[in-house]
């Protein structure tokens, strides 16, 4: 947009009159301007409970485990429908065929009549697939009239173990990426402090799905993915300001700019990630079972990115700057 | 009026048109013929119902395929020569041979230079004068591995095209595997059946006489294979191991109604080789068992009462109509050069997709009217113009998925959800820096000018970021996901075309036609 300045503007010469009226603006504002909260005092206690949250998820994923989805163990899935509700147990009851060994079912509609049945690890060979077990179990039980299926997925082991490697670096390399552009675009410590910002943000999801239960899948991966390129939008934001007020203020300190950076912003760091977390939530609520687990990282994701943006990688700066000066 | 303005107004209301002349064959079915674009917007396997196959190439065993053969010509070729081999054997990719009298080493050494020209010597320090080890070279190796899953993407569409799918999709992926994609399919196992097999056909001995051996301790040169199961029962044969011809001598396959006992058959022609070849085989041997071996399972070994010159035989097996209907088919377009491994099957019912379609056409009702109400209440006249923008940028995304012919994906609709949401965002930048700069005291147009200015970096900064990460995800996923990869980086493409440029064409509309002094944020 730099230098894109409307044509008009400037064959038309300025007239005498344009003097600036002290015209009293009224605006509806989210945060009124002159907010001063003191976000840099309160960024110790805010580290406690972020990482401390962090730990609990991941403390929960590993004790309690992911619920992986068979993109990742391999294993089959079916998705059925029943034309009314059943009790879950019922379903789990008729899973009864040995290769089934541990079916999962878990209730993904609202209605209480969708169910998805997963067994995972690889076919263990035998003449009849794992998905054809699982449909003359409930074919057996329910008879052929009162259930539909609406999806079998079969992927194999190997694909799966392949895949959580390629998804953790790519969620890496997205972090990398990120962290490096905005070294470039700012400063070094700047860089990092989004890098760190973006790990908080997918650790803290990666715990919320763990927490949730949600299935973890590749969708989940690809909200993941998303997560990291879009936090960064707020922390762009912040640090656009922060270095625009370092120009302004020289003889402020660095964490009182970045306060009033912080609040400056404010505002637009809540309504652009607010207007993301809307449709996330919309996502998430309307969208239906398939991208159900999907919706569900990206709102968590989001709203732990705008937060991350305020909390984490401004303190993070801050140390960097500390460490510089203490040199 | 500036011309500038008028170009750039008149430039997006071009594109807003055609996005609507592209869009109509999706919305409007069908489409009136005088009508200029008849392509609706694809949509995957996860919204329309079907089957998506993913299969692995097995290029190791179509490389130990490749030496097997060669080690097979090898021999034929000593054999006619009359050079005694006490054994050939494979090890691995290395092809060893132990010749019965050494003196002949120069001249197998010869042949092989001049007839194998893609094996290779390989040097064996301990070896004895009459040993001699070759393996494949390295450029053979090299073509192989580029040409494999080529060719098995040849056949496997030929196979599917003869299947009658409406628009399959066959595709390869990566260096080693094969998407197969089958609108409307919802029990893959035939397809599965018709893609998986490697179809190769091979023309063995039955083996006789005190040589066969039996069962359970088979001759020397004899091996055994599985028959056809039928009613539960399973006999094996005895077959002399050297292959007398291979399938790829077929010129066509069809089905045939044979005897009654016979029930299908399936009739199949050789080329002018194969002709000759299956008469000399056939002639040698009247009287004798000819099994007729598909991918390993003895199909039917019938007694060779004459010479066959005819250049036609058929193969029986009590087939019903479709089982015959594959089996031509698969003959026809030829054995597979390696074996397929069904790594991942996805099917989608119909009901499914529909449902799909419906909770994420309502999400992004819900959503976009969430976000559209919320600017115009929060910006007012700021807000009217970014929302009109907004409703510009669904089109425009939706629209290039219609130019472009990519497929749409429930994670897509997603995408385009979360677009909404996200291409505001430039927009609130750019507001509220007009309402700092206008809390400062500056003029509209002063205001206007400097928020667009300011707020470009931050805009800039954070649109890269985002799709860099869509490019990485681009690069991870597939399927569903890559839609939704491609939905993302659409769609920052286009909210930076009409979020950014296209709200500056009203803003510099409304500040060129009259001096501009409230502006309405």
């Amino acid at each position: 947009m730099k230098g894109d300045s409307s044509p008009m503007a400037t064959s038309r010469p300025p007239r005498g009159a344009e003097t600036p009226a002290p015209v009293q603006h009224r605006f509806f504002e989210l945060i009124p301007p002159g907010t001063r909260i003191d976000f840099v005092g309160l960024r110790f206690k805010m580290l406690l409970l972020s990482w401390t949250t962090i730990a609990v998820g991941l403390a929960w994923a590993y004790v309690g485990g992911i619920n992986w989805g068979i993109d990742f163990v391999g294993g089959t899935m079916v998705h059925v429908k029943f034309a009314a509700p059943t009790p879950i147990g019922d379903v789990r009851a008729a899973l009864l065929k040995p290769e089934l060994g541990e079916a999962l079912v878990q209730d993904v509609g609202r209605a209480g009549n969708e169910f998805q049945i997963r067994v995972r690890g690889a076919e263990k060979g035998g003449s009849s697939s794992v998905s054809d077990a699982i449909k003359a179990d409930l074919r057996e039980k329910f008879g052929e009239e009162p259930y539909d299926v609406l999806r079998v997925e079969t992927v194999g082991p190997k694909v799966g173990k392949d895949l959580g490697r390629s998804a953790t670096l790519a969620v890496l390399a997205a972090t990398l990426v990120m962290g490096v552009y905005i070294a470039l675009r700012f400063e070094l410590r700047f860089g990092v402090g989004a890098a760190i910002a973006l790990l908080h943000d997918v650790l803290m999801t990666f715990g919320a799905l763990a927490i949730a239960r949600m299935e973890f899948d590749l969708t989940t991966v690809a909200a993941l993915l998303t997560v990291v390129g879009y936090s960064v939008h707020d922390t762009v934001i912040v640090s656009d300001r922060i270095r625009e007020n370092m120009k302004k203020m020289r003889r402020e300190s660095l964490a009182t700019i970045m306060n009033i950076s912080i609040n400056e912003t404010l505002s637009r760091t809540l309504i652009t990630s607010g207007t993301a977390i809307l449709v996330t939530a919309a996502l998430f609520v309307l969208g239906g079972p398939v991208i159900h687990s999907f919706a569900f990282a990206l709102l968590v994701g989001f709203i732990v990115g705008t937060y991350s943006s305020i909390y984490v990688a401004s303190p993070v700066v801050l140390y960097l700057e500390g460490r510089q000066a203490r040199r | 009026m500036s011309r500038s303005v008028l170009t750039r107004g008149a430039l997006y209301v071009a594109l807003a048109v055609a996005a609507l002349v592209l869009l109509v064959p999706t919305f409007v079915r069908p489409a009136p013929a005088f009508w200029p674009w008849h392509q609706p917007i694809r949509l995957g396997l996860d919204l329309q119902g079907g089957t998506h196959l993913l299969y692995g190439v097995d290029l190791d065993q179509a490389i130990d395929n490749t030496v097997d053969r060669q080690m097979q010509e090898l021999e034929r070729v000593l054999r006619q020569e009359q050079i005694g081999a006490a054994s050939v054997e494979r090890k691995g990719r290395t092809v060893h041979l132990q010749l019965a009298n050494k003196d002949k080493r120069a001249q197998v050494e010869g042949l092989v230079k001049d007839r194998f020209p893609n094996l290779v010597a390989v040097p064996e320090p301990d070896a004895e004068v009459g040993d001699l080890a070759y393996t494949l070279e390295p450029r053979e190796l090299q073509r192989l591995r580029d040409n494999v899953q080529e060719q098995a993407l040849k056949i496997i569409r030929n196979r599917i095209d003869q299947f009658g799918v409406t628009e399959p999709t066959v595709q390869a992926q990566g260096s080693d595997e094969i998407v197969v994609q089958l609108p409307g399919i919802q029990d893959p196992q035939r397809a599965k059946e018709l893609i998986g097999r490697t179809a190769l056909l091979e023309f063995k001995l039955v083996a006789r006489g005190p040589e066969a051996g039996t069962l359970d301790h088979p001759g020397p040169n004899v091996q055994v294979v599985p028959g056809k199961s039928e009613k539960g029962r399973r006999t094996s044969y005895l077959v002399e191991r050297r292959t007398l011809m291979t399938g790829d001598v077929l010129t066509d396959a069809k089905v045939q109604q044979g005897t009654v006992a016979q029930g299908m058959v399936v009739n199949f022609v050789f080329d002018a080789r194969g002709s000759k070849e299956f008469g000399e085989i056939t002639s040698a041997n009247v009287g004798r068992q000819l099994a007729i071996i598909l991918d390993g399972v003895v199909e039917s070994a019938p007694e060779i009462r004459e010479p066959i010159t005819g250049g036609q035989g058929i193969i029986e097996g009590h087939f019903d109509f479709t089982e015959a209907q594959d089996l031509a088919n698969v003959l026809r377009n030829g054995a597979l050069p390696a074996p397929l491994k069904l790594i991942e099957e996805r099917t989608v019912g119909p009901s499914l997709g529909k449902d799909s379609i419906r909770k994420g056409v309502l999400s992004f009702v819900v959503g976009s009217t969430l976000v559209i109400l919320f600017m115009l209440v929060y910006y007012r006249g700021g807000g009217a113009i970014a929302d009109g923008a907004l409703l510009l940028n669904v089109l425009l995304l939706v629209g290039a998925f219609a130019a472009f012919g990519f497929t749409l994906s429930l994670p897509g609709i997603a995408g385009i959800v979360l677009t909404i949401g996200m291409a505001v965002d430039a927009n609130v930048l750019i507001l509220e820096r007009i309402r700092e700069e206008l809390r400062l005291g500056k003029t509209a147009r002063a205001a206007i000018e400097a928020g667009y200015e300011r707020a470009w970096y931050a805009i800039r900064d954070s649109n890269v970021t985002t799709f860099c990460s869509g490019l990485i995800l681009f690069q991870f996923g597939s399927g569903p996901v890559r839609g939704f990869a491609v939905t993302l980086c659409l769609g920052i493409l286009t909210s930076l075309a009409t979020g950014v440029f296209g709200t500056r064409v009203v803003y510099d509309f409304l500040t060129s036609r009259r001096r501009l002094t409230t502006v309405s944020v």
